[in-house]
């Protein structure tokens, strides 16, 4: 049970970190208070929507980025997406990178608009990196037979 | 949950904290859910179901441009809210809202609009279009639970035979086609019939997607403000 305890330390002051860091905000909370018995992979199933939802957009913008004639409507509006799914879990990071692109997509910078990109796609695989640790976590601490701490 | 997000899941009355929504246990709460976001969809589902509510799929399926021939599929279907997202591809929740209230079946049904965007001039058209509520994204629980009060509230005062709860599809008087029943036992699944709507497809795929040229939902300046709704509509 020692090895329990130790890793639901670990995940408690993983999550912390996550948080202080600004990587995730309120809304992944929400959607943990979410989870129970009856639903005991919430989190996961939409945090896994999340990077499918997100990976298709990153190709679109990249696509539509490659184009001779950029359409900024459309660049838009495949940003505003990825805003509006990286808010629903809590993603702050990728949220505020979004928020940085539709405005360049508004002044219609395509320097700065093939930045953002590049900037979305390192916070996106970075709190991607973050999430699958801290879900690996959580199912070492079910397979040792313990319970996820609520914080 | 189907691929074109249908889910319903029966209510067991007794578990609902707080309220005691009528004697008869198979009355049962349906809200039909817009969203063209997978995430959003999921999330809202999850929301709603925790406070016992059912949650439908999408509602483009039926509100197609043919209403009188829509109208048949829906016997049986009860619909007390529908929620819906302001931004999608094809028509806004705007849109949506004045079809639904333009349609005399659909017309007494409360909706309630949801954007991540807080613009001030956006939630009071909506409101004026007769929305019950303006709900600022991501949603949160709190956000539902609110909904949730006025929805009991309406179903209550329908309850003491106060005229009937003007929610329910079946009142004939507003129908132009046969009757439908609605308490009776409820659909698990949504009839399958194929969409008449041009509006064929919810799903955020790119091929099936308008992008308008004055995109409705293109950048314009948001409000600082923290308040996630500015106004709620009372029931009488």
């Amino acid at each position: 049970m020692d090895n329990v305890i130790q890793l639901q330390k670990k995940l408690v002051d993983y999550k912390t970190s996550l948080f202080n860091e600004g990587i995730l905000d309120d809304q992944f909370t929400q959607l943990q208070q979410l989870q129970d018995e009856s639903n005991p992979d919430f989190v996961v199933e939409v945090v896994s929507l999340f990077f499918k939802d997100s990976e298709r957009l990153f190709d679109e913008l990249t696509k539509t980025l490659d184009q001779q004639n950029i359409d900024f409507n459309r660049l838009d509006a495949h940003v505003h997406q990825l805003k509006g799914s990286s808010s629903s879990i809590g993603a702050q990071r990728v949220q505020r990178v979004c928020i940085l692109f539709r405005n360049y997509c508004e002044g219609r910078n395509i320097e700065e608009c093939l930045k953002c990109l590049q900037q979305l796609k390192r916070e996106y695989y970075f709190v991607k990196n973050k999430l699958e640790t801290l879900f690996k976590l959580e199912k070492q601490i079910m397979e040792a037979g313990g319970t996820i701490p609520v914080q | 949950m189907t691929s074109n997000g249908v889910a319903s899941w029966r209510r067991i009355s007794d578990r609902i904290d707080g309220f005691d929504l009528s004697p008869s246990d198979s009355e049962e709460v349906h809200v039909l859910a817009v969203d063209d976001s997978f995430v959003d969809r999921k999330v809202i589902e999850r929301l709603l179901t925790s406070l016992q509510l059912i949650v439908d799929g999408e509602l483009f399926q039926f509100l197609g441009l043919d209403e009188e021939k829509n109208a048949n599929s829906f016997d049986g279907l009860k619909v007390d809210l529908i929620i819906t997202d302001y931004c999608m591809p094809g028509m806004t929740g705007y849109e949506l809202l004045k079809k639904i209230k333009e349609s005399s079946t659909f017309r007494e049904i409360p909706v309630v609009i949801m954007s991540s965007e807080n613009i001030l001039a956006r939630i009071d058209r909506c409101l004026e279009e007769g929305a019950e509520d303006f709900i600022v994204k991501p949603v949160k629980l709190s956000d539902v639970r609110r909904i949730k009060d006025y929805m009991t509230k309406d179903v209550k005062l329908g309850n003491e035979g106060s005229g009937g709860n003007k929610r329910k599809i079946r009142e004939t008087s507003d129908l132009s086609s046969s009757p439908p029943s609605t308490l009776s036992s409820l659909p698990s699944s949504l009839p399958s019939s194929p969409p008449s709507s041009p509006l064929q497809s919810m799903s955020p795929s790119p091929s099936q997607s308008i992008f308008s040229s004055s995109a409705p939902c293109s950048p314009s300046s948001t409000f600082d403000s923290p308040t996630r709704r500015l106004k709620m509509t009372l029931f009488d």
